[in-house]
């Protein structure tokens, strides 16, 4: 099949890693957290602030902010634009992910 | 389609006061029509934070007219539906020094006065009300009947009780007058309303209007911007700002002012407002009152120094010379009302407009002397005396003084 990668003879490899949920995903370089994820055959990485309901990447492209996820410890990043970096600690987001601040 | 049947009044103005105005008329038993030339709370009210504001009002006529909407937007709570997100929730001014904190208390004291609940707060019990607010303040006071709504909601939702004939989308471009000079309708491009009464409620831009309809109303336009943080649990339980933001308010500067009011809502986003500047209605965005906003609501609420802002909108609110609305019949013309020129009070006050509006449009008993929302009161020289007094026009109320 012709696909991308086989058109330019691309053999990528894992360079790095990232940890979710205390899992350790293996990183090609420039891919995103999102991509990462969907790899690693994850498909969900948040729940909704309503009722709890699994979301993950939809749009794919920055747009809908459905694919959000806590990285590093702050919440609310967009999966699909920030890059994967060496040793990043990435987390499901419950609701706001700011259940730490509620009084 | 082309109505035959001709409303009791055409109200201008598809913003909270003008949907405020519509439902108070239709519980007196009037049919309305609204007119705007865009889409309910297109303007000001879609551009608001819906406070309901008690606290930062003083003693006078503002004051007596936002106690009455207070106890309004009560009764109107139980009746519109739940998305109005109606919240009793309190607002908190605090004060960063004892000088602050003497003024006030002053303040305050006039408040109590004219029948505001203004409860002191100390130092050491502020935290009790709202733990993430930062160390080291005065003290201050905690008003239970300040409350919020979501402000478009609101008006959506008041249009539709009143069960008004709306015409969105379409500018009125004359206000019709007989030959004696009264009012006798409004035509916009599709159509000619005709009414013995025509309530102008088109807020920042009820100057022109006014002027469609051979009068005059200073309203001049006051921008603000708001600030919306990310979805966060309840990290504000009320309404909280620095106590000079009282001080922006009164004041009549053109220049950049800002004080943080600092709130949270049902959906989960902090509301950080609010910037007053007279610059025309220029629609620009300021990154230096964006940046003044987010700086003084993290002195507040220093928990809120890392959380993300979404995005900032503004409005423009229409401001008068003397602070106050215009509301009530305007002598010079018979037939035409105003409702107009809230400033940045508009959401809180609607209630209490409309039904000062829907008795004049009755001839009944005012809940509120109106002299002194009179919309002639800029008028250089005395209002003329009246030559005409159609059947049709509403009764001029002589004006009293205020309590």
């Amino acid at each position: 099949m012709r696909s991308p990668r086989s058109l330019v003879g691309g053999a990528p490899a894992a360079e790095h890693t990232v940890r979710f949920d205390g899992r350790e995903l293996p990183v090609q370089p420039g891919q995103s957290i999102a991509a990462v994820l969907w790899a690693a055959g994850i498909l969900a990485w948040r729940t909704t602030r309503g009722t709890g309901a699994p979301r993950g990447a939809f749009c794919g492209i920055g747009a809908c902010y459905d694919c959000l996820v806590t990285v590093n410890g702050r919440p609310n990043q967009r999966a699909c634009l920030v890059p994967a970096r060496p040793g990043d600690d990435v987390t499901t987001q419950e609701g706001t992910g700011h259940a730490d601040l509620a009084v | 389609m082309l109505k035959r049947h001709s409303p009791d009044a055409v109200i201008i103005g598809a913003g909270v006061v003008g949907a405020a105005c519509a439902y108070y008329a239709a519980r007196a038993g009037l049919s309305v029509a609204v007119v705007d030339r865009g889409p309910v709370a297109g303007g000001t009210t879609g551009a608001g934070e819906g406070n309901l504001l008690v606290s930062d009002k003083e003693a006078g006529p503002e004051l007596a007219l936002a106690l009455l909407s207070a106890g309004l937007w009560r009764e109107l709570a139980a009746v519109l539906p739940a998305p109005v997100e109606y919240e009793a929730k309190g607002g908190l001014v605090v004060a960063p020094d004892e000088r602050a904190l003497t003024a006030l208390r002053a303040f305050a004291e006039g408040q109590r006065a004219a029948g505001v609940t203004a409860v002191d707060v100390d130092a050491g019990a502020l935290h009790e009300l709202e733990p993430h607010l930062a160390p080291g303040l005065a003290g201050g006071f905690h008003y239970p009947q300040d409350a919020q709504v979501q402000p478009a909601q609101a008006a959506a939702r008041l249009l539709a009780a009143s069960g008004a004939e709306l015409h969105l989308g379409e500018e009125v471009t004359a206000v019709l007058r007989d030959a004696s000079g009264a009012v006798r309708g409004v035509r916009t491009a599709r159509r000619e309303l005709a009414a013995p009464a025509v309530v102008n409620a088109a807020g920042t831009w009820g100057g022109r209007v006014a002027y469609l309809a051979g009068a005059a109303l200073p309203v001049l336009p006051r921008r603000g911007f708001v600030l919306v943080t990310e979805p966060l649990p309840r990290v504000v339980r009320h309404k909280v700002y620095a106590a000079d933001y009282i001080a922006d308010v009164a004041s009549g500067s053109a220049a950049l002012q800002s004080s943080a009011v600092v709130e949270g809502t049902p959906a989960g986003p902090v509301l950080i407002g609010a910037t007053r500047e007279r610059v025309g209605f220029d629609r620009a965005l300021s990154t230096e009152a964006l940046r003044r906003l987010a700086v003084q609501a993290a002195a507040l609420f220093p928990v809120l120094a890392d959380v993300r802002v979404l995005r900032a909108y503004h409005g423009f609110r229409p401001y008068l010379p003397d602070h106050l609305p215009a509301i009530g019949p305007d002598p010079r013309v018979p037939g035409l009302l105003h409702a107009c020129g809230h400033e940045g009070a508009g959401i809180g006050l609607a209630p209490g407009t409309g039904a000062l509006i829907a008795a004049a449009l009755t001839g009944t008993e005012p809940p509120l002397p109106w002299g002194p929302f009179r919309p002639d009161r800029f008028d250089q020289a005395p209002p003329p005396q009246q030559p005409h007094q159609p059947a049709s026009a509403p009764p001029p109320h002589p004006p009293r003084r205020t309590p």
